[in-house]
């Protein structure tokens, strides 16, 4: 009641009542959704997600979240501002991480014990192809155009470059060790793929008609850390693609890249195990899971500063933010 | 020309001109050798009939899958002989043209297999044998080792062991060569790392001595007046290689203490439980395929192959010393698993790679422990060092 007449009053004020944003974190542990309030950081609920909820995504208008549910072997939707659970996506065995097109039609899903990619209509709900990728398929991400998914294999250290028209696979760039996550930049001239065990992100050049080229590889190092520890994961890139960050697993940091130089700048420390990464919408933060401290931690991206830490379920695998 | 030339030229090819493409086989072989053995202390660790060979099987599905996109295919066959048939089976094996060969056996017939391999240009890789001496002294510049060594495997226990404090050990040694070997390796740990042996009983192998039935009545009354009056000590550090004693010794002391080693706390290569670092997906692959649970033995197989397959993928070459090289050179580096990559020792052909500490249910520990450095690799910090290696067939 107290909300309804808030809106009112603001309405009345010539104001729309403003949405707060939300974060949703997948618990892999604990089998749970966390909801996260982006304005005041506070925890709204959290709710059932299936066994061992990992990716995590959300369509483009911001109503459905997509959760891969690795060991129900299919992808739980949830409605995200009610969070009732809708009928659920077939996915293939073991779905791990997955990539949604831009127009929220086909989900791409990689299949992690099965060497497979699948290919599922998010409004028909059938599975529209399976392709036999490298081993241990995990990291997923698309081009801009929406032209290629590209899929990291971590046992195969292979980048698989597949067509989304006619789902083969048109290049396979081999990488250093377990390769975890695959981004391109918004202008889709670049793509950055992270090697969780090689400790590195090797940088491709993406020509027009998507075929990639190695052109570097970014390293990391942090006093007093052990090299061995230095585990990229995560990676997301600025809209204007200046700044890179680097979830460094085990190394509790997320390393803050110039996406010119690919000199790293600083290392922010977060939680235990920071594993994915995203922006809010309005890239104001960042938001990192931290596995084995329960939590995720919110990055000012302007400053390049860890803000504050929201504690939220057991071993937070994956985040999505929605407007 | 033979099959393995035609292969090789292939290969050339695919390197000359950059393109991988062409279809090529890479054959290996993985040699068992079965020996007359008692029944184990637990069940647990009763030896499945494919032992190794299994780790076989999904190293080639997973080599498989990757060299697809490569043009390479992978094809290893599995042999089970008698220690008398080992040799003639390993010139069958060359004979075929194979020239990369995983071996699952004692010692000393490893280094008669090693040393007929390398007149063949062959290259071995050891999965089973954990004596030190192997990369020491008697190392072969041919054979490189996936199976950890003992000194690699008391370094481990002996790291976590001083990470508790626990500084005071008794030893307890089994009697037969082999126990006395792993015990000489608990000794040197306990030098490395600043622990003390306080006291050292031997644990005699009298024969017959299995407790099957209501057996655990006698252990209950034995072991405690086996282990009565020994000097104050933190920890009991069992070495029974033989595994005839060592797995009895928990919850029977005489003086209530936790025992490491060939009992209670085990270090290992790998476990079934073993699930860090993304060893969930290996374990149900394993399962998935195999209908049984790990043992480290498969697991090593499987990484001696994955060491093959990892450097064909790199080199685009099946040959012998194009792996040997790309292996022990500073390029080579392989997942497996463990949380961190594992290399090999370039002067005595052994692998770097963590050790899990299991008690039988789950990873306790794993090692080396935080606060061990090395100014190469903390793995270093487990097993013979450069400076101490008497090995020189890598020089």
């Amino acid at each position: 009641m107290k909300t309804l007449l808030l809106g009112t009053a603001l309405v009345a004020l010539g104001l729309s009542p403003a949405m707060a944003g939300k974060a949703f974190v997948s618990n892999e542990r604990g089998n749970t959704i966390t909801v996260i309030d982006t304005d005041t950081w506070e925890v709204l609920t959290e709710f059932a997600g299936g066994n061992r909820p990992r990716g995590i995504t959300a369509s483009p208008d911001g109503k459905k979240l997509y959760v891969c549910a690795s060991d129900d072997d299919l992808v739980r939707v949830f409605d995200t501002e009610t969070y009732e659970e809708l009928p659920s996506l077939p996915s293939g065995p073991d779905p791990e991480l997955f990539v949604l097109e831009q127009s929220g039609k086909r989900l791409f899903i990689a299949n992690e014990d099965d060497n497979l990619v699948t290919v599922t209509d998010t409004e028909t709900r059938q599975i529209l192809a399976e392709i036999p990728v490298g081993v241990e398929p995990e990291g997923m991400g698309i081009s801009p155009d929406g032209k290629f998914v590209v899929n990291t294999s971590e046992t195969t250290n292979m980048a698989h470059f597949i067509s989304t028209e006619d789902y083969e696979i048109k290049y396979n760039v081999l990488v250093d060790q377990r390769p975890r996550y695959a981004q391109y930049t918004a202008d889709g001239t670049r793509l950055y793929v992270s090697s969780e065990i090689g400790g590195t992100v090797t940088v491709m050049d993406i020509a027009e008609d998507g075929a990639p080229t190695v052109v570097g590889k970014i390293t990391f190092e942090v006093p007093g850390v052990q090299p061995e520890w230095l585990q990229p994961v995560g990676v997301k890139v600025t809209e204007d693609g200046s700044r890179v960050f680097v979830a460094l697993g085990p190394a509790n940091r997320v390393a803050v890249v110039d996406g010119q130089s690919l000199e790293v700048l600083d290392y922010i420390l977060v939680g235990q195990r920071v594993w994915q990464l995203d922006f809010t919408p309005d890239q104001k933060y960042l938001l990192s899971t931290n596995g084995n401290s329960n939590d995720i931690t919110v990055i000012d991206v302007a400053t390049e500063k860890a803000i504050r830490s929201v504690q939220v379920g057991q071993a937070p695998w994956g985040v999505v933010t929605i407007d | 020309m033979s099959r393995w030339q035609q292969v090789l030229c292939a290969l050339m090819m695919i390197l000359v001109s950059g393109h991988a493409v062409r279809a090529a086989e890479v054959r290996a072989a993985v040699l068992r050798v079965d020996y007359p053995r008692l029944l184990p202390v637990s069940r647990h660790d009763l030896r499945a009939d494919d032992i190794g060979f299994a780790g076989a099987v999904l190293a080639d599905e997973d080599n498989g899958t990757t060299g697809r996109f490569l043009g390479h295919g992978y094809l290893t066959t599995t042999h089970a002989v008698t220690p008398d048939n080992a040799l003639g089976r390993l010139d069958e094996i060359l004979a075929e043209g194979v020239r990369l060969v995983v071996v699952q056996a004692g010692g000393a017939e490893l280094l008669r297999l090693a040393d007929r391999a390398a007149e063949a240009g062959a290259l071995v890789f050891n999965a089973s044998a954990p004596e030190t001496e192997l990369r020491d002294a008697a190392c072969r510049a041919n054979l490189l080792h996936v199976a950890p060594s003992n000194q690699m495997l008391a370094d481990a226990v002996a790291q976590f062991a001083v990470w508790k404090k626990w500084r005071e050990w008794l030893l307890v040694t089994g009697s037969n060569p082999a126990d006395r070997a792993l015990g000489e390796a608990f000794r040197r740990a306990a030098g490395k790392f600043g622990a003390k042996l306080v006291e050292e009983r031997v644990f005699e192998d009298t024969g017959g001595s299995r407790r099957t039935d209501s057996g655990h009545v006698l252990v209950q009354r034995q072991l405690p007046l086996f282990t009565q009056g020994a000097k104050a000590h933190d920890v009991v550090i069992a070495a029974d290689a033989t595994d005839y004693f060592a797995g009895y010794l928990p919850y029977h002391l005489w003086t209530p203490r936790p025992v490491m080693g060939s009992g209670g706390l085990r270090p290992v290569s790998m476990h079934p439980a073993h699930e860090a670092w993304g060893a969930t997906q290996f374990q149900t692959r394993f399962e998935k395929l195999t209908q049984r649970r790990v043992a480290s033995e498969d697991y090593n197989v499987w990484l001696a192959l994955r060491v093959i397959g990892e450097a064909v993928t790199r080199t685009g070459s099946a040959e012998p010393e194009a792996i040997r090289a790309y292996a022990l050179s500073d390029a080579f580096e392989l997942a497996a698993f463990k949380g961190q990559k594992v290399t090999f020792r370039d002067w005595n052909g052994q692998l770097r790679q963590p050790i899990l500490l299991y008690d039988g249910w789950t990873t306790v520990s794993v090692s080396p422990q935080e606060g061990f450095l090395h100014q190469v690799s903390p793995l270093d910090t487990l097993g013979l060092d450069r400076p101490e290696s008497a090995c020189t067939a890598f020089n």
